[in-house]
């Protein structure tokens, strides 16, 4: 059996004296589309910043395809192929959007610090670039500044950053807040085709969104994994039902 | 990983979005041939006694200031001790000098300015390996630090500094080349000419590397550039070790300029000057830098030659520039591009006459500050030479109230009507957007 492509044992983070994560395992093959859920300050965007290299826990191991991450910042686990989305768009605001996911794509193809060669002549990165743009629909918006895009086309931007880079593992934190329902199942789409032949991690308050989407479905509550399981048994299970669905419908 | 992206990613470019052609080569190389054209011809037009003087230290502040840029336009880096690169790689070069004319070797006057580019580089290395783990706030505090610590110690290492009176050399003493002996200006003016045009050209290609446009990337939101893989410190010191390279050449040229080096040019002055020139420029674009370098240079040497307190008139451009055209003198043309591309010609004009109506009231308005702050430094400080002070050759008493009132009235009516005729602009500025606007539509 091949190594999981995200896996958490036993991670701890406190901020001072308060504990955020209270000792999350969680194992997500290859592949799969896994959704967070769980109330508000549960600890989902923290456990974003633990596997992404943002925070550092403090106690567990963070492991990508079976090799320890724990501890390592954020452009080296990138390296290792996880890339990652923002609650809070997190774009090049005075860039174009060209320029935007350019960036994002050079560090994989291979170009990292080159200062003696040209990029306008890097036919490679040209593709890439371009590609991405057809795929988050945003290439006829290319010389736009992207501080300026409307908020749908940021969030879009933001994926394509996301996956620019060709990683095989995305978090995508929240995709969907703030849409209205047609931006949304444009988003939703969007997610499914780039997620394609990739292990996806979301962390989504939408219902209709995380049903629709993942193949399974971990509960976060107060910064334990309360239940981790397929969409149909996570609906019946009574202490999600009582700690989370419950009080949300 | 055979995924949707990848999948079209290998399909053929069906637009051809900015592919480089002949056309584009040509874009590229044009302006900077029309600017070696420039540079070559601009002792035959500019013939005044100074002006070859003056047109060497504009090429090297041009120098000095677009490497300033590399941190503070490109990376996002405020430095306040740029100066310590372009002192040391002229310390350097004038010892490297001395050294080979003492010992004969064979080395040409135009190489030295290598020999500046290096100790830039190196210095650059050494102190950027501390500077650069911060970026922000704390960057700018260490740079303060280093530039202190560099100034200081200028008067302890007084063997390689030269204490109070610097380290001289004689240019013409190297060896010679294509029979040149670099004695005349002329021949200084188009050393510094080529080097100049030569670290534009490389300075410019490398914004349009990968490494500088994550430098952008990294001025916008290091965090986000982290998660696309790279590592901001490293982009950061790259970019500082560069930009000491161009200043330590910048320094190596004005080390050949002067045939004198002293502690002033690693001092905090200096990098006060770099940052006032790159940041009038404009440190958004690349000419910005360059037009800040010659308008600095320019006004450093002609207002030192009018008025004692020139300084405080480069104090009072600098927070005017600040607080009322951030983006720089090349913002300010910037904005107007637009017209210029609509082809908004009569907009275009009517906007310039609006400018001329408002640039009245501007002057008599600046007449009357030039007049207060004139009279003013002439009671508090030269009092013993007299009261009596010529402005804009003009004999006046600063000791009557004739004068005083004469300047309250211009400072206080030039106000009143720049007041009145700005509306002009602005108006003029609105209907000539929405004109232009209205033609772009309609293409």
């Amino acid at each position: 059996m091949t190594a999981p492509a995200v896996e958490l044992i036993d991670v701890h983070k406190n901020f001072g004296a308060t504990p955020i994560i209270r000792g999350v395992s969680l194992a997500v093959p290859p592949g799969e589309r896994h959704a967070i859920i769980g109330p508000n300050g549960a600890g989902k965007s923290t456990l974003f910043n633990l596997v992404s290299g943002r925070l550092t826990p403090s106690a567990g191991t963070v492991q990508l395809n079976g090799e320890d991450v724990t501890g390592l910042p954020p452009h080296l686990i990138n390296r290792r192929g996880l890339s990652r989305s923002f609650q809070v768009t997190n774009i090049f605001p005075r860039l174009s959007v060209w320029e935007n996911i350019r960036c994002a794509v050079l560090w994989s193809l291979g170009h990292k610090y080159a200062f003696w060669r040209g990029i306008e002549g890097l036919p490679d990165v040209r593709a890439r670039t371009e590609a991405i743009l057809e795929a988050i629909d945003l290439i006829d918006r290319r010389r736009v500044q992207a501080g300026v895009l409307a908020y749908a086309e940021q969030r879009a931007l933001e994926i394509g950053i996301t996956i620019a880079g060709g990683a095989g593992i995305i978090l995508l934190d929240e995709p969907s807040a703030g849409m209205s329902v047609a931006e949304a199942a444009r988003a939703v789409a969007l997610i499914r085709k780039v997620s394609e032949g990739r292990t996806l991690i979301m962390i989504e308050h939408d219902m209709g969104v995380v049903f629709d989407l993942a193949d399974r479905i971990s509960v976060l509550v107060y910064g334990q994994i309360i239940a981790s399981d397929v969409p149909a048994r996570i609906k019946q299970d009574s202490a999600v039902q009582t700690a989370y669905l419950g009080t949300a419908a | 990983m055979s995924d949707v992206v990848s999948g079209v990613a290998n399909v053929p470019a069906r637009r051809a979005l900015s592919q480089p052609g002949a056309a584009a080569v040509a874009r590229l190389t044009g302006p900077w041939l029309a600017l070696a054209v420039a540079f070559a011809i601009l002792p035959a037009i500019v013939t005044s006694g100074s002006a070859l003087t003056m047109l060497s230290l504009m090429g090297i502040m041009i120098v000095f200031a677009l490497s300033y840029n590399m941190l503070l336009g490109e990376t996002g880096l405020l430095s306040f001790g740029h100066a310590v690169y372009y002192g040391l790689g002229g310390f350097l070069a004038v010892h490297a000098m001395n050294t080979i004319i003492h010992d004969a070797l064979p080395v040409p006057l135009p190489m030295i300015p290598l020999v500046g580019g290096f100790s830039g580089l190196l210095f650059g290395i050494i102190f950027g390996s501390v500077s650069t783990r911060r970026a922000g706030t704390a960057f700018a505090m260490i740079s303060l630090g280093l530039g202190e610590l560099v100034a200081s110690s200028s008067l302890i290492l007084r063997g390689f500094f030269g204490g109070e009176e610097g380290v001289s050399t004689n240019r013409t003493k190297l060896l010679h080349v294509f029979g040149l002996n670099f004695g005349p200006q002329i021949q200084v003016y188009y050393l510094i000419a080529g080097w100049c045009l030569l670290s534009m050209v490389a300075m410019y290609a490398l914004r349009r590397t990968p490494f500088g446009r994550m430098c952008n990337a990294v001025r916008e939101n290091a965090e986000r550039a982290q998660f696309v893989g790279y590592n901001p410190r490293t982009l950061r010191f790259i970019a500082f070790s560069i930009a000491g390279l161009f200043a330590g050449i910048a320094g190596g040229l004005a080390a050949i300029n002067f045939e004198l080096v002293n502690a002033s040019e690693v001092g905090a002055g200096q990098s006060g000057l770099v940052l006032l020139a790159a940041y009038i420029g404009g440190i958004g674009s690349f000419i910005g830098p360059v037009i800040g370098a010659i308008l600095v240079t320019w006004l450093e040497v002609m207002l030192s030659d009018v008025t004692d307190v020139w300084q405080l008139y480069f104090g009072l451009l600098f927070i005017g520039m600040v607080m009322f055209a951030p983006n720089g003198i090349a913002g300010l043309l910037i904005m107007h591009a637009p017209l210029w591309q609509a082809r908004a010609y009569r907009s275009m004009l009517r906007l310039a006459l609006a400018y001329l109506v408002a640039l009245g009231p501007a002057l008599v308005l600046l007449a009357g500050l030039i007049l207060l702050i004139e009279m003013t430094y002439h009671l508090s400080v030269k009092a013993t030479e007299g009261t009596t002070i010529s402005v804009f050759h003009v004999a006046l008493d600063a000791a009557s109230a004739k004068p005083w009132a004469v300047a309250a009235v211009l400072i206080a009516g030039g106000f009143w009507l720049f007041r009145m005729t700005w509306p002009v602009v602005g108006a003029a500025w609105h209907d000539a957007f929405a004109q232009a606007h209205g033609a772009g539509r309609a293409k």
